[in-house]
């Protein structure tokens, strides 16, 4: 993969960060020792990342290389490394669907057929409106829920087929289910409810629920 | 001093030495790819395994610090299996097209496949190919060949200081790259081709042309600049295909520039292969060296001694210049200089004229102050050095003249001269650190030299090593970086206006004004001929430049690669460039030139080879026999105070890669140049 696979043709003319994320970076680069500053490079190239919809353009590197004293391909090798900087566009919502044993084992190939069935797209692919891309990954670490899509920012866990078109259904109209279980299983409890400790679960889920609600609440009211 | 076993042997090393060092010691060969003694440990080849007692699993002994009392063995069956297994991992992805890889016959992935390797592969997969890279006109990349060693990496970042390359991806995916494959902004980048232990960066203008083993290999030194670095000539037959570093840790350790490697292809285009002589018609046409002779002779009968002159060039070796002196004590005129871009340069005083730390020295330093220099590319190899100081003990670093980007921070003063006046009047900031420090270095670039008021700065650095003592017991802190590799022989052996004698600049100016009749430019082009239209110009050379456009006639000479003899670098070292091949049809030694031509005119020289040649310069400056020594010189105050002029301070040299007549007759060096003015445009047009 060459440099020009690996980052996007069309690249913007110019990249600045919002204001917003200026002060950001100040806080960043701050917590780390004078000198070492070129530290801050993956939150920074994070940052970016949220800034543009989803992906770092090389005008973003190179702010980011200038901003901390690093050569330019510093800068790029730590991005192209991690798979979790976008150097191209992705889909609106872009989804990352875990392919690794316990998924596997649970029915994400379930997962992958409804989304080639629904969206047309494979493994780094987009939609051609733009909306939806998809990249199979390692490991997301939920592996007791699984299998799992992160869309964004957010798991979404226990799919089987019909809960994936169903959430497909749903993003599509950009109305994005609840995020976790849609099993709606708190946490990794077991789907059925407790099977011990019955009493500080029980406990839990009410501070729980008190909680959401509160959250809800405070939503509402804004 | 840690103590350790290797394969029962004990060793004792230097505290921090890794491992492999320690075996190295004790006499055991590690294969590796990745570590180089040069750059920092990478640790990511995994080729150096050994075994260490107590440890579950082979270590990589590159990355391991010797500590006393380990045990290791290098020759065990697990050693032997785990190299074995390392060898099969790294050929699963390296393409077997060693038939067609420049690189063949000394490839380190060969050699050591060969000997650590197995007797076969069980990989039956398809294999990964990756793109070429761009990385201007003197690096060639096969990228499928490449092991990820970051040898290349390690090296423009560390050692030359612009970290361009780098490698982007992860995993399988991983390649080396320059940043939207630019070219390498750097005077020594082709030495990754030397570092690079397989075939993925190899020499472009060298692609395809010869094997290794059908070379003959010349040891020699480089005339490029005035550093003298180490060089090894490769030929094939009468052409010279390559030039490769030689390791002399005093000198260049193992680098050299790429206008020292790569611009010989110019010492086979405009060549003077016979003697030329002006006819009446105005035109140059070839001659015989008989009548080429008889023309010089008939033209400086009729001169006198007082209206000739001789101008030396830049890469003259020291016989050529002795012979030359002593023809014109037989003539009779005191109108010779060795110094054509007009430096002033007392010649009597050694000590001021040399870089007396010497390039091993800076090793030592612990503040520079650079004046009317830029040795980023006046002297690339030495300029790496000084960075090597910086990266080791972060020294302080000052720059006085334009501001260049020198590879490593350096405090920039700004170009006013003024400023050495208030250094020397302990009236600057800088003055702080040039009084803290214990071994201040002080370098003296051309760009001081060739000033009309360089007697004025001269008494001022003077004044400054006076003040903070950078001249004193086991220190001599004043640095001179000449730009011409004949200077300091030149200047040694007195090639310099006798009593009453003209500089270069005052023949010059004469000429101009028809008070000199004849001038013999004995390799000098870099001068403003346009002062000789109305002189009878004599020009010895090797190439058809400037100097041989207004020459009346033309002596074809040798160039460095085709003669013996001696030259010294700016330390005062005294070296020996060899012959590797034969100079082009009636081109002669330039000595010879000289000893014949002295016969000609009835005052013939007293020696007739090129050994009593320098017999006879050796028992006149003694030191020229300690070949690879320096004959220190004491310090001596030099200047004269003066007025200053307002006139910015500006570096010796602004252009790199074609500054001789080798170097501007060379495509290779015509393309570099030209690519790395695309880079500049294309960072400013950003």
């Amino acid at each position: 993969m060459s440099i020009h696979d690996l980052v996007a043709e069309d690249q913007p003319e110019n990249f600045s960060f919002s204001a917003e994320n200026e002060d950001k970076i100040v806080k960043i680069i701050a917590k780390y020792p004078e000198g070492r500053q070129a530290s801050a490079v993956m939150p920074l190239l994070d940052l970016a990342q949220r800034q543009h919809d989803n992906w770092i353009p090389m005008k973003a590197i190179e702010l980011i290389a200038e901003r901390l004293g690093m050569a330019k391909i510093r800068v790029l090798e730590v991005a192209s490394f991690y798979t979790m900087y976008n150097l191209k566009p992705v889909g609106k919502y872009f989804l990352q669907l875990c392919g690794t044993t316990p998924c596997m084992l649970r029915g994400s190939d379930d997962v992958t057929r409804c989304i080639k069935d629904k969206l047309g797209i494979s493994s780094g692919e987009m939609t051609s409106d733009g909306k939806f891309s998809l990249l199979e990954v390692e490991c997301l670490g939920a592996c007791v829920n699984a299998p799992i899509i992160q869309v964004n920012d957010d798991f979404y866990e226990d799919l089987d087929y019909d809960s994936t078109e169903t959430l497909i259904g749903a993003l599509s109209k950009d109305a994005p289910p609840p995020i976790g279980s849609v099993k709606m299983r708190s946490g990794s409890q077991a789907e059925t409810g407790p099977t011990s400790l019955e009493k500080i679960a029980a406990k839990s889920q009410k501070k729980k629920s008190e909680k959401t609600a509160g959250t809800l609440a405070e939503q509402g009211r804004n | 001093m840690p103590k350790l076993m290797v394969n029962s042997i004990e060793v004792e090393v230097e505290q921090g030495a890794s491992v492999l060092q320690a075996c190295e010691e004790a006499g055991f060969e590690i294969p590796r790819f990745c570590y180089h003694e040069r750059l920092s440990i990478a640790g990511n080849c995994r080729m150096c395994l050994v075994d260490m007692e107590r440890a579950p699993k082979p270590i990589a002994s590159c990355a391991m610090p010797a500590a006393d009392g380990m045990v290791i063995s290098t020759q065990t069956d697990r050693v032997k299996k785990a190299r074995e297994g390392v060898m099969e991992f790294l050929l699963v992805n390296h393409p077997l097209d060693c038939p067609i890889c420049d690189q063949g016959g000394e490839c380190d992935l060969q050699d050591q496949a060969m000997g650590y390797g197995h007797d076969g592969s069980r990989y039956k997969e398809a294999k990964r190919a990756v793109e070429e890279k761009q990385m201007g006109p003197l690096i060639k990349t096969i990228m499928t060949r490449c092991i990820h060693c970051t040898r290349c990496v390690r090296f423009a970042t560390e050692v030359a200081g612009v970290p361009d390359l780098g490698a982007i991806g992860r995993g399988e995916q991983v390649e080396i790259t320059t940043y939207l494959e630019k070219t390498i902004a750097s005077e020594l980048s082709a030495n990754v081709i030397d570092l690079c232990p397989v075939g993925a960066l190899t020499s472009k203008p060298y692609a395809f042309i010869s094997r290794p083993w059908e070379l003959n290999k010349t040891e020699s030194i480089d005339v490029m600049d005035a550093q003298g670095s180490n060089i090894r000539i490769d030929a094939r037959g009468n052409q010279v295909l390559r030039v490769m570093p030689r390791l002399n840790e005093d000198v260049n350790e193992e680098w050299i520039s790429d206008k020292a490697r790569f611009a010989i292809d110019g010492l086979k285009t405009q060549r003077l292969d016979k003697p030329y002589v002006r006819r009446d018609n105005g035109k140059l046409e070839a001659a015989s060296w008989d009548e080429a002779f008889a023309a010089i002779a008939k033209k400086l009968k009729k001169v006198k001694p007082n209206n000739f002159g001789v101008i030396a060039g830049d890469q003259i070796d020291a016989e050529t210049l002795f012979a030359m002196k002593l023809m014109m004590e037989k003539i009779g005129s005191p109108h010779m200089d060795c110094r054509q871009d007009g430096a002033d340069i007392d010649g009597n005083a050694r000590g001021s004229y040399l870089f007396n730390s010497t390039i091993a020295g800076i090793d030592e330093a612990d503040a520079i102050l650079i004046i009317g220099s830029n040795p980023r590319i006046e002297a690339p190899v030495m300029n790496a050095r000084i960075r090597k100081q910086y990266l080791a003990s972060g020294l302080p670093i000052a720059h006085i003249g334009q501001s260049v980007d020198l590879t490593y921070p350096a405090e920039y003063l700004g170009s006013n001269a003024a400023i050495l006046t208030e250094i020397a009047e302990n009236n600057h900031p800088f003055c702080n650190t040039l009084q803290s420090a214990n071994n201040p270095m002080i370098i003296v670039g051309n760009g001081v030299y060739t000033r009309n008021d360089a007697k004025a700065l001269l008494h001022y650095i003077s004044e400054i090593i006076k003040t903070f003592d950078v001249v004193h017991k086991g220190w001599n802190g004043f640095n001179a970086v000449h730009n011409a590799a004949s200077r300091v022989a030149g200047l040694d052996i007195g090639f310099l206006p006798g009593k009453s004698g003209k500089s270069a600049r005052a023949m010059l100016a004469d000429a101009a004004d028809e008070k000199l009749a004849m001038i013999w430019l004995l390799g000098a082009d870099e001068i403003d001929t346009s002062k000789l239209e109305n002189t009878f110009v004599v020009y010895q050379g090797h190439h058809g430049d400037v100097g041989a456009h207004c020459a009346d006639v033309i002596l074809p000479g040798a160039t460095y690669t085709e003669k013996n003899g001696l030259f010294l670098n700016f330390e005062g070292r005294v070296q020996e460039v060899r012959r590797a091949a034969f100079p082009p049809g009636d081109a002669k030694d330039d000595w010879s030139i000289i000893r014949a031509f002295s016969a000609v005119i009835g005052q013939p020289l007293p020696f007739d080879t090129h050994e009593a040649c320098r017999q006879m310069l050796v028992s006149s400056f003694p030191h020229f026999a300690e070949i690879g020594q320096i004959r220190s010189s004491r310090w001596k105050k030099i200047g004269k105070s003066g007025k200053i002029s307002d006139e910015p301070i500006s570096a010796g040299l602004t252009e790199f890669y074609m500054t001789c007549p080798i170097s501007r007759a060379s495509q290779t060096m015509a393309d570099s140049r030209t690519s790395r003015e695309n880079n500049t445009k294309q960072i400013a047009a950003e």
